[in-house]
């Protein structure tokens, strides 16, 4: 856990002094990812360095883990911080294995132990240590890079971690995949993490909490659906931008919102079911699913009323379906594309599992998630 | 025709001024690079000793070395050593300062500073990041500050002769005051033949003292 109190840094300039952190408080809870979000100058990355004492603050107090961190020797608190930077910083003089090993040889591990250690994190990150290990960095690509900038600041597995636009420095299609690897890996190691960002989309992707700074202030500190619902003030609103409820779409899966009691018909049954359950139930289709519960098509309103025989002759293919797992941005697409106001539901063996309509969407879309206040 | 037989015939008394010439320049850089590099390093510190410190050495650069001889012959005589071996070594000691300590503190400086921020937020102390990273990029802009200041000081060296410190210089001086040409043709070839070996053998040292990260720079 994390805990700034009252932190504030001030620079002397030829103009007096500027006041480049103003009074910050926040919390992170153990194992979070917390994003600090803002415009630059904001004094996000300052906030950021004085943590591991990059930078001194002029007054207020940071504690890790209920300790204060002004009890450390700076050189000792930052070996127990990972640390990773946009530029990523990796040694050019030293091979892969040699720039992670940097802060547990630098704590005195031995260096079977530190090797050793390499090796679990290239596996980590899907780098194979036998073709990686002793290469340079200038022999790897830029994704590469920014792989192992990332875990070598887990090397010495610190409970905590800085990182500073960690992905900055990289093509944005490589940039979403390094990021899906970093939150999968996240799920595993549970670190509690301060993450810099001036990317929205990033923040609200990756932080389990962002908090907005600008000119020195904590403007808002929320969990992101939160901060997308309910952004404090117009600078708030500004930033995360016009599309902002958009945004929410991303951060709920369809799962969340599916209705899993959907009615299905077995291709040997009767239209005559089709139409009992669309004019006893919400549903403006109904499934036809063969035994092993695979989708075949579906029955609507029309076909259900202008034919007769059997539901699996007369089924529509269902052209479009998602995924639990997908997000309701994916959902809304498909309904968009196709103009249709719902969609079926598979699981990952391809099971019809439910349907999510745009109604349920739009209902979502007027709450928050997890939040009580809000209905 | 006539030169090259009579450097064939002294090949032995060439062979004994070349060691001294040698000498000479192998212990004075020797000792220059014990003393510029830590200067070098030391002035990346402050920007103003910086510049004060290259200023002063540029500034011993552009004494003739004729007149640096000079000056130093009634300082050296206290302590009994006007003339020979130690004024040449300490003006070539000189002379080596500007390009060893201007090229460890070019190189020092632009050590990307996002390594020495990385360098420092993993927790490495001063020495530690100039230990493993920062002299390590540096060295092969300082072996080049090194090689510089050779081939510069086998030349300085050749003058050397007229305070008596020996070497190739002697051949040189000797074809000048009894204008035989033979001698002084064999003496500038020797010392350009050696200023050249030098240039080449450093270059190779140079190459394997740069770490392998570094040398794969171009193929990437």
């Amino acid at each position: 856990m994390i805990r700034l109190e009252e932190l504030t840094k001030t620079f002397q300039t030829d103009q007096g002094v500027v006041t480049a952190v103003d009074r910050i408080n926040l919390e992170v809870p153990e194992g979070e990812i917390c994003v600090l979000l803002g415009p630059s100058g904001c004094g996000k990355t300052t906030t950021m360095k004085m943590i591991n004492r990059l930078i001194t603050p002029t007054s207020g107090k940071i504690y890790i883990d209920g300790k204060d961190t002004d009890e450390y020797d700076p050189v000792e608190l930052r070996r127990n911080i990972g640390y990773a930077i946009q530029q990523i910083g990796l040694f050019p003089n030293m091979t892969v294995a040699e720039n992670i090993s940097v802060v547990p040889s630098l704590l005195g591990w031995d260096k079977k132990k530190c090797h050793e250690r390499a090796r679990e994190l290239l596996n980590m990150v899907a780098m194979d240590p036998d073709a990686f290990m002793d290469r340079y960095p200038n022999e790897l690509s830029g994704g590469q890079q920014q792989r192992i900038g990332v875990i070598r600041a887990l090397a010495a597995d610190a409970p905590v971690l800085l990182m500073d636009e960690p992905f900055g420095a990289i093509d944005p299609i490589n940039r979403e995949v390094i990021q899906d690897e970093f939150l999968k890996m996240q799920e595993k190691i549970r670190k509690t993490i301060i993450f810099v960002s001036h990317d929205i989309d990033e923040a609200v992707k990756m932080g389990d909490r962002v908090a907005i700074f600008r000119e020195g202030h904590l403007e808002q500190y929320a969990p992101p659906d939160e901060l997308l619902a309910y952004p404090i003030n117009e600078f708030i609103a500004d930033f995360v931008g016009g599309d902002r409820t958009l945004k929410r779409l991303r951060l709920a899966r369809i799962a969340e919102v599916m209705h899993s009691d959907v009615q299905t018909l077995k291709p040997d049954d009767s239209v005559e079911r089709a139409r009992e359950i669309l004019a006893s139930s919400a549903q403006e289709g109904v499934p036809v699913v063969d035994r092993d519960g695979h989708p075949r098509g579906f029955i609507n309103q029309r076909i259900a009323e202008g034919g007769s025989g059997k539901a699996g002759d007369l089924a529509q293919p269902l052209s479009f379906t998602v995924r639990s797992r997908d997000d309701l941005r994916t959902a809304v697409s498909s309904m968009f594309t196709h103009n249709v106001n719902w969609v079926a539901v598979l699981d990952d063996g391809g099971h019809l599992i439910g349907y999510v309509s745009q109604q349920d969407i739009t209902d979502l879309l007027g709450t928050v998630r997890g939040d009580t206040r809000a209905a | 025709m006539e030169t090259l037989s009579y450097a064939f015939s002294n090949l032995d008394q060439i062979a004994v001024l070349t060691v001294e010439h040698i000498s000479i320049v192998a212990v004075a850089v020797g000792l220059a690079i014990l003393t510029g590099v830590p200067i070098g390093i030391a002035i990346t510190q402050n920007q103003r000793v910086a510049e004060n410190v290259l200023y002063v050495a540029a500034m011993v650069m552009t004494i003739p070395s004729i007149a640096l001889f000079g000056i130093m012959i009634p300082i050296l005589s206290l302590i009994g050593h006007g003339i020979g071996y130690l004024p040449a070594v300490i003006a070539v000691l000189l002379y080596s300062q500007l390009p060893i300590i201007r090229n460890t503190y070019t190189a020092i400086n632009n050590v990307d500073p996002a390594l020495r921020e990385a360098a420092k937020g993993m927790g490495m102390t001063p020495v530690q990041r100039l230990r493993t990273v920062e002299i390590p990029i540096a060295v092969p802009v300082i072996m080049a500050g090194v090689r510089t200041a050779v081939v510069l000081n086998i030349g300085v060296t050749a003058i050397a002769v007229y305070i008596g410190a020996g070497g190739l210089g002697e051949l040189i001086s000797r074809g000048i005051s009894q204008t035989d040409p033979r001698k002084l043709v064999t003496g500038a070839v020797a010392v350009s033949m050696l200023a050249i070996a030098a240039d080449y053998g450093l270059l190779w040292l140079q190459k394997k003292l740069t770490p392998r990260g570094l040398q794969l720079q171009g193929d990437t």
